[in-house]
């Protein structure tokens, strides 16, 4: 690859950084200034939170299941099949309910978000509302982003909560084990950090699926066409960066509070 | 909230005095040498002009020549490279976006293709101003209806704009920009695409809302016909229909630009563009 093209690239990708963190910071800042579009943004918290529920739920509930079937496997070699619960519970709140939250919302609402506000762009919709003395990113993207970290907090702790019950059910009904071994084993073990943890996550993953569905569906150019490839942009983004922040918060949060 | 202003007399027989008066108050736009590029050569290079109050300035040049990019810098939505834009006496050029919502509440501007929102209903599209400006429903309601009715479709009042046709989004859009009876208004080739008598009854809206309200206007178009008929025809009130003037008078109150590969090259009134000697003019006219 000739050296001019690398150079653009990474010139572009520092660009495309910085564009972000400038949307970004603009979108989390209007929510402290008239005007505020309240009703956007509850109808945006039906649109991710309701509507997510389902597939948050039942990924929740398989994951949890898959859990208790691996675990249950390689904990029996050490005859320690008693802590399955303990093991379910701490993965499913520390670890998999947010990430796992997190990248199904960005599939589902990062991806409408993107088309959604592509398609306003490419029909001058965007431009419209702009002409009518009405600020898009007041009006369409700040409600996103505030109703995807409130209802992505929501949604994770359903999904923890399925998890746990899924890893229940594998363990009562698959593995024969006693549940309430398993249900005690898993609230027993839970400790103030691990919740925070859980809980800081989706926060952080709630910002950055809205904020990148919204961005990379305000900047499409392209007709239809682009419109495709910003959905597919904010998905791929949205998930990587959900996991990468995931990491970064993991790491900070077991500096904050290390293991017993 | 903008009232309603009293609509003017018929202009035909006063367009001089007309002319004089526009052209001795502040104007409402003007360019000062505005260039702007997209990644590569000059889209517009060194425009300037000026809209008078009470003048319509038809903006013509064949497809892809900047027509809709100068419009969209008129109202701010674009930043010109270089050059200064005064929109009612403000420099816009470098104006925070946040100064120029309220500067653009007084612009009513109909998109190419309308740019309706397609989620909302008809009444909430032209009402969308009033709603942001918590209006009371009944109110809104019926401004909405006189809006529709200004442009004929009052019966679309509940309809969603995909369930209109082509020239009837263009209506609602123009009923839209109406609606808070703007200062200036901004029409982006409002004809385009259309057959022709659905041409002839959004040209019919343009010259009414010049000759009732006597709103000064930037119309883009590529279509003579439709520069023609502006010109040569007036709108009666009392007839609710357009009608030509007398044989050899013109609407001196509506005058030209037009651009040729981003370059402005000529800016004047009827009777200098026909007789305008640039070879591009006499091109485009023939």
């Amino acid at each position: 690859m000739p050296i001019e093209t690398i150079e653009n690239t990474a010139k572009q990708l520092v660009l495309t950084v910085q564009d972000y963190s400038l949307f970004a910071a603009r979108a989390f800042m209007n929510l402290w200034t008239e005007p505020r579009y309240w009703p956007e943004f509850l109808v945006q918290s039906d649109i991710v939170g309701f509507g997510s529920a389902a597939i948050v739920l039942l990924s929740g509930f398989f994951t949890g299941g898959v859990l208790a079937l691996q675990s249950a496997a390689t904990l029996s070699q050490f005859g320690a099949t008693a802590v399955t619960g303990q093991f379910v519970s701490i993965t499913m709140i520390r670890e998999l309910g947010p990430v796992l939250t997190g990248i199904m919302v960005a599939g589902r609402n990062a991806s409408s978000m993107a088309s959604e506000l592509g398609s306003m762009v490419v029909t001058e919709q965007i431009d419209a509302m702009r002409a009518l003395g009405v600020d898009p990113m007041r009006k369409l993207v700040t409600p996103r982003i505030f109703a995807c970290i409130s209802m992505l907090f929501f949604l994770t702790i359903i999904a923890d909560a399925f998890g746990i019950l899924g890893g229940g059910f594998v363990t009562v009904f698959l593995n024969h084990q006693d549940g309430t071994q398993y249900f005690s084993k898993a609230w027993e073990s839970l400790r103030y950090p691990d919740i925070i943890q859980g809980l800081v996550k989706p926060l952080f993953s709630g910002y950055i699926v809205a904020s990148i569905g919204c961005f990379y569906g305000m900047r499409t150019t392209g007709g239809t066409q682009g419109v495709g490839r910003s959905t597919i942009q904010a998905v791929v983004n949205a998930s990587v960066l959900i996991i990468l922040v995931d990491f970064l918060i993991t790491r900070v949060l077991l500096a904050l509070f290390p293991p017993l | 909230m903008n009232e309603a202003p009293e609509p003017a007399q018929t202009p035909s027989a006063e367009s001089g005095q007309i002319a004089e008066a526009a052209t001795d108050a502040a104007p409402v736009v003007v360019f000062r040498n505005v260039s702007i590029a997209f990644d590569g050569p000059p889209v517009l290079d060194d425009i300037s002009f000026s809209v008078a109050p009470a003048e319509t300035r038809i903006l013509l040049g064949p497809a892809g020549v900047g027509k809709s990019v100068l419009l969209k810098l008129a109202n701010g939505l674009l930043r010109p490279d270089q050059g200064s834009i005064l929109l009612f006496g403000q420099e816009i050029s470098h104006m925070p976006e946040e100064k120029l919502f309220p500067l653009r509440t007084r612009v009513g501007m109909v998109f190419q293709e309308g740019a309706l929102f397609d989620s909302l209903t008809v009444r909430d599209n032209v009402a969308y101003q009033l709603i942001g400006e918590r209006v009371p429903d009944h109110q809104i309601d019926r401004r909405v209806r006189k809006a529709l009715g200004f442009v004929g479709l009052e019966e679309t009042f509940s309809l969603y704009p995909s369930s209109l046709s082509g020239g009837m989004k263009r209506r609602v859009a123009i009923a839209r920009a109406f609606i808070r009876k703007p200062e200036l208004l901004l029409y982006d080739s409002p004809t385009g695409g259309l057959d022709p008598v659905t041409s002839t009854t959004i040209i019919e809206l343009v010259m009414k809302e010049r000759d009732v309200y006597r709103t000064p206007s930037l119309l883009v178009t590529h279509r003579l016909q439709d520069a023609f008929t502006l010109c040569s025809h007036r709108f009666d009130s009392e007839r609710n229909r357009m009608v030509p003037l007398p044989e050899g008078e013109t609407d001196l109150n509506t005058t030209f630009l037009m651009l040729e590969e981003g370059r402005l090259i000529f800016d004047g009134s009827l009777h200098e563009l026909m007789h305008s000697e640039n070879p591009f003019v006499r091109e485009f006219l023939e």
